[in-house]
């Protein structure tokens, strides 16, 4: 278990266990976390469950592959520290991620 | 107004076999999809990307699979209404009375709903100021091109959609392109053309900048872009398109009265059967314990709700379970009797 916490844009804040191996997508989806939508349910086909990195986490995560940067051309208002959270598999590296959630996510 | 036996909303693999299911145990149907072409997300998403795990075949591309199914549903010989999205459905007694946008009506005693996450529609601007101009000004797809003759465009993203027309406006039009990153992830050959009439002075382009706002009461005048590092810059312009690809959006299956949990449809795993008698639903946009959003889940939904839709299509007829091997009607059907 790896604690990630996720930042809904009216700032409500949810920090949560998250099993290891997850995605971060999942960990929101499974616990009903609002607004991260995952249409294609973690194919990086859709971007619809784009988050904003925290800064400081956000070099400590691994690397986009490739179609990620591709994909978050279409998110709802990317910045340098957008990513796909179903591309974040959950490990102990994480612990303490903070996540946030976009205004909405098309 | 199309009368038929079912009525099948979506035209991706799921909706396709069903048309199969249907087709075999003696059943007519149609199908209406929103977008252009048959196929839905397979086509749509990933036409080039191989996919591993279609029971029997090791290896295939979306658009493979699609033209598979195509093929297999051939004689049936089913009428696709393509282009067209479904607004709203009535039950008359004990049919649905179905309607698009486009006004096509269908009768029907089944609606299968095989959806997906929704229709596909182009995602637009984030920022809310840029509705009131849409479709005068700023447009997310290209109808009449003339309308852009000596004007002055502003092309926002970095896919083949935004190059593409990028190039073919810069012919007759000022173009000005806009992207979140220095990459672009169209084709070599298009990006190469760009840097090629930027070179000409044919093409502006500004990387790392978004759309900000926009300026103008009635008619749009400007546009204000940012930079990734905050600065701001102010664009004369005639016309905006934005190419951002499409998102999936639920729309009016929202208000046909059918219970919805997180932007899914529950059903039971007997025959897919909603909670309006006479509509079912499969495929991605269907959920029940243990749901599977796999192509394999979507075809065994297909052709349980198919035998669900039996007793509602020939309420006087018993439907018999026949192998498509040894059945002489099955394969009558089929075409393929000697």
């Amino acid at each position: 278990m790896t604690k990630i916490t996720y930042i809904e844009n009216n700032q409500k804040t949810h920090t949560i266990e998250v099993e290891n191996g997850l995605s971060v997508m999942e960990g929101a989806v499974q616990n009903d976390i609002p607004g991260i939508d995952a249409d294609c349910g973690g194919g990086m086909a859709c971007a619809t469950c784009h988050v904003y990195v925290k800064e400081e986490c956000f070099n400590k995560l691994p690397r986009k592959q490739d179609g990620e940067e591709d994909m978050l051309d279409m998110a709802f208002e990317p910045n340098k520290f957008s990513r796909l959270s179903c591309q974040l598999i959950v490990s102990k590296e994480l612990e303490g991620l903070v996540v946030k959630i976009p205004k909405k996510q098309g | 107004m199309n009368k038929t036996d079912a009525l099948i909303i979506g035209a991706g693999p799921t909706g396709l076999f069903c048309v199969h299911q249907l087709g075999i145990i003696g059943l007519k149907c149609e199908v209406v999809d929103n977008l252009d072409k048959i196929g839905g997300q397979c086509i749509e998403l990933y036409p080039d990307k191989p996919i591993y795990d279609i029971p029997a075949l090791p290896k295939c591309t979306g658009e493979e699979l699609t033209n598979n199914l195509i093929k297999q549903i051939k004689p049936f010989k089913t009428k696709f209404h393509l282009n067209e999205r479904v607004q709203e459905i009535k039950k008359n007694k004990n049919n649905w009375i179905v309607k698009t946008n486009k006004g096509t009506e269908f009768e029907t005693p089944n609606i299968i709903i095989a959806g997906g996450v929704g229709s596909f529609e182009p995602r637009k601007f984030p920022s809310e100021d840029c509705e009131k101009f849409e479709k005068k000004q700023i447009f997310y797809s290209i109808r009449d091109k003339k309308i852009f003759k000596d004007k002055i465009i502003t092309i926002f993203g970095g896919g083949d959609s935004a190059l593409d027309w990028a190039i073919e406006l810069s012919n007759t039009s000022k173009i000005i392109l806009v992207h979140r990153r220095d990459d672009f992830r169209g084709a070599q050959s298009s990006i190469d053309k760009i840097y090629e009439l930027k070179k000409e002075n044919k093409i502006k382009i500004y990387t790392k900048y978004q759309l900000n706002s926009t300026e103008g009461k009635d008619k749009l005048e400007s546009i204000i872009i940012k930079h990734e590092d905050g600065s701001e810059k102010k664009i004369e312009t005639d016309y905006v398109l934005g190419f951002f690809g499409l998102i999936m959006k639920l729309g009016p299956i929202n208000d046909w009265g059918l219970n919805i949990d997180k932007k899914t449809i529950p059903v039971n795993t007997k025959n897919f059967e909603t909670n309006q008698e006479g509509i079912f639903a499969i495929g991605d946009i269907c959920s029940y314990p243990g749901k599977l959003k796999l192509i394999l889940s979507g075809f065994h939904e297909g052709a349980l709700a198919a035998r669900g839709c039996f007793r509602y299509a020939r309420p006087d007829e018993k439907l018999r379970f026949e192998f498509t091997t040894t059945s002489k009607a099955v394969q009558e059907r089929l075409g393929v009797k000697k």
